[in-house]
C-alpha cells in the first residue's frame, strides 16, 4: 500500500534521513523504531507531506505522492497524528473534530451555517470512539495532556484515512492512558481494517501490537521484518545497546 | 441558536431605530460614525481575529471602497446602485491581488509587505491630483437626495451595517468560518487534515476586504467626502487597537472597541487637545488588566460563572 524508496532529507548538511526504505501492506500494523534522532519523525513528515524529500520516492496505492502538499496527501487517504500535541487550542473538542470531518467531506469552503448540522453525527461517533464524547464542549487547549493526545487521534481519524500514521502516540501518557490508547489502536485495526504505521519508544508495546517492525539508525533503515526476526538481528541489538560506532 | 441571537439583538436595533427621534443631531451623527467604524473594525477582525492574519494595513481597502464610490458619484452619471456595488467589489479585488502577493509570507512578514503595498496605493491617491484630487481628496460628493439628510444617512447606515453584521455572523458560524478559525489556531495541522490553508486565508482576506469596502460606501454617505487619510497607515493602526480593545476573539468586540475610542476622542477631545494621552493610558491599563479585550473579559466572566476552575485557564489560552 505504501512504498518508501531511498528517501533522503538533509537539514543544513545534516542527513536526518539518509536512504530510508519502508513498505506497508494493507491492513498491517507496522512500527518504526530506533534511537532518538534516528530520523523517525522526519521520515513520517516526508511521507505525509510536511516536508519534501531531497531525493527518493514515496508511493501510495501505486501512485507517486512524493513532494505533494500535505493537504493533498491527506485527501488521498493518509492521515497522521503528531508527537507533540498538535490541535486547535481555541476551538472546543467538538469543533476540533468537526473541522476535520468538514474537510474530509469537502465542505470546508461552504458559507452555509446549516451545513454543519450534517456533520454532527459523524463527529459524535468519532468522539465517542476515542472516549471524549462527554468533553465535547470543553476548550481543547484546556484538556489534560492524555485527553489532548486522544483528541489528536480523533482529529486524524476524522479524515477517514486508509493509512493512519501515529508519531509516538503514547508519548507523555500515564501507564493507564497508554493502555487505553493501545487498546484503541488495536480496535481501529481490527474493526475498521485500518492500516497503521507508528513509531514508539516503549518496546513492550511495539512488540505486542505490531505485525512488522522497521528499524532506523542514523537516518538509514537497517531492517524491516517480523518482530522475531528484528529482535534477533545483530545490527538492531548494536543500535540499541550502543555497540560499535 | 441563530434565531435566539437575532431575537436578542432586536431590542438594541429598535432602540437604535428610535434614536433620531429623541436624540440631538450631534448624537445621531456620532452613532452613525460608530456604525461605520464598527463595521470597518469587524471586517478587519474577520482577517485578524478569525483568520489569524496580520492584516496590518486594512484601511487601504476601506479607502479604496470610499474612493471608488466617490469617483463614480462625482465623475460619472452611472446609476447610484453601481456606485454602491463598485466600492466593496473594488476593495475585494484589491484584497485578492494584495493577498495573492502577501500570502506567501507568514505572520509579521505578511503584515509588513501589506503595509508596503498599501502605502503604495496611498501614495497614488495622494499624488494623482487630476484623478483623485491629491491630498485635498474629493469633497461635495453628490449623494442621492434621500441620503443627504443626517437622518436619512443614519437609517441607511444602520440598516446596511446591521445586514453586514448578520452576514458576517453567518460566515463566522459557517463551515468556512469554523475552518478559518482552525487555520488561525494551527495552520500546519489544518494542512494535515486536508485543508488548503492558502485558499482559506485568501477567501478570508477577500471577505474582509469586501466588508471594509461597504464601510467605505457608508463613510461617503455620511461625510460626502473622501481624502487620502482614509487609507493612511495610522488609521489601520487605530482600527487594530479598536479590535484589541474590544476583544479580537469575540464577535461584537471590535464594535465595542470602536465605540469606546470614538466616544473617548469626542468627550476627552472637547476638554483637551492631548486626548491621545488619555487614550495611551487607557491602552496601557487594557494591556495589563484586560489582555483579552473588554468584551472578551465580559464573555469570559459570563461563561465561567460558577466554574471558577476554567477562568484562569481560558485566559492562558487566549493570552
Amino acid at each position: 500500500m505504501l512504498q518508501v524508496e531511498n528517501v533522503t532529507m538533509s537539514f543544513d548538511g545534516f542527513m536526518a534521513v539518509d536512504g530510508a526504505n519502508l513498505t506497508v501492506e494493507k491492513g498491517e500494523i507496522v512500527a518504526v523504531i530506533g534511537p532518538n534522532g534516528a530520523g523517525k519523525t522526519t521520515l513520517f513528515n516526508l511521507i505525509s507531506g510536511q516536508l519534501r524529500p531531497d531525493s527518493g520516492k514515496v508511493r501510495f496505492k501505486g501512485e507517486e505522492i512524493t513532494g505533494l502538499p500535505a493537504y493533498e496527501i491527506c485527501r488521498k487517504g493518509i492521515s497522521r497524528s503528531f508527537q507533540i500535541v498538535n490541535i486547535f487550542p481555541r476551538l472546543t473538542v467538538f469543533e476540533n473534530v468537526e473541522v476535520s470531518v468538514l474537510s474530509q467531506q469537502k465542505r470546508s469552503l461552504s458559507l452555509v451555517p446549516s451545513i454543519r448540522k450534517r456533520t454532527i453525527g459523524d463527529t459524535k461517533k468519532i468522539l465517542s470512539s476515542v472516549g471524549l464524547a462527554d468533553k465535547s464542549d470543553r476548550i481543547s487547549g484546556l484538556l489534560s495532556h492524555g485527553d489532548q493526545k486522544l483528541l489528536e487521534f480523533a482529529v486524524a481519524l476524522a479524515s477517514r484515512p486508509e493509512l493512519l500514521i501515529l508519531d509516538e502516540p503514547t508519548a507523555g501518557m500515564s501507564p493507564e492512558e497508554t493502555q487505553v490508547a493501545m487498546e484503541l489502536i488495536r480496535q481501529l485495526s481490527l474493526n475498521l481494517g485500518l492500516t497503521i504505521l507508528f513509531c514508539e519508544h516503549d518496546m513492550d508495546l511495539v512488540f505486542s501490537i505490531s505485525q512488522r517492525i522497521m528499524v532506523m539508525r542514523h537516518g538509514k533503515s537497517i531492517i524491516q521484518g517480523d518482530p522475531e526476526v528484528v529482535r534477533n538481528n545483530q545490527e538492531v541489538q548494536e543500535a540499541y545497546l550502543g555497540g560499535s560506532e | 441558536m441563530n434565531q435566539r441571537v437575532i431575537l436578542r439583538s432586536l431590542p438594541i436595533l429598535i432602540v437604535l431605530f428610535l434614536m433620531p427621534l429623541i436624540a440631538p443631531r450631534f448624537y445621531v451623527y456620532t452613532l452613525a460614525s460608530i456604525f461605520v467604524m464598527g463595521l470597518l473594525t469587524m471586517s478587519l477582525n474577520l482577517a485578524l481575529g478569525y483568520g489569524g492574519l496580520y492584516q496590518l494595513h486594512h484601511a487601504v481597502f476601506y479607502g479604496i471602497g470610499a474612493y471608488t464610490i466617490a469617483l463614480i458619484f462625482s465623475k460619472t452619471h452611472l446609476p447610484v446602485w453601481i456606485g454602491f456595488v463598485a466600492g466593496p467589489v473594488a476593495a475585494a479585488i484589491l484584497s485578492l491581488l494584495m493577498g495573492l502577493i502577501c500570502i506567501r509570507l507568514s505572520r509579521l512578514y505578511f503584515g509588513m509587505l501589506q503595509i508596503s503595498l498599501g502605502s503604495l496605493v496611498w501614495a497614488i491617491a495622494v499624488k494623482w491630483y487630476t484623478f483623485t484630487g491629491g491630498d485635498n481628496g474629493i469633497h461635495g460628493i453628490p449623494v442621492p437626495g434621500i441620503l443627504s439628510s443626517i437622518n436619512g444617512a443614519y437609517y441607511f447606515i444602520l440598516i446596511v451595517a446591521a445586514f453586514c453584521v448578520l452576514a458576517m455572523y453567518l460566515i463566522v458560524k459557517s463551515p468556512f468560518g469554523a475552518t478559518l478559525q482552525a487555520v488561525r489556531d494551527n495552520p500546519a495541522r489544518s494542512e494535515a487534515i486536508g485543508v488548503n490553508v492558502a485558499k482559506h486565508q485568501l477567501a478570508g482576506l477577500v471577505l474582509a476586504g469586501f466588508f471594509s469596502g461597504i464601510a467605505g460606501d457608508l463613510f461617503v454617505v455620511l461625510e460626502g467626502s473622501v481624502y487620502p487619510d482614509l487609507m493612511f497607515w495610522t488609521l489601520s493602526l487605530e482600527i487594530m487597537i479598536m479590535c484589541l480593545l474590544g476583544g479580537m476573539y469575540t464577535f461584537m468586540g471590535p464594535v465595542l472597541g470602536a465605540a469606546i475610542i470614538l466616544v473617548l476622542r469626542i468627550s476627552v477631545g472637547s476638554l483637551t487637545e492631548y486626548w491621545t494621552f488619555v487614550m495611551g493610558i487607557v491602552l496601557m491599563l487594557l494591556i495589563f488588566f484586560l489582555p483579552q479585550g473588554v468584551l472578551g473579559y465580559i464573555e469570559e466572566r459570563w461563561k465561567t460563572r460558577g466554574t471558577g476552575l476554567m477562568k484562569k485557564g481560558l485566559s492562558n489560552v487566549t493570552g
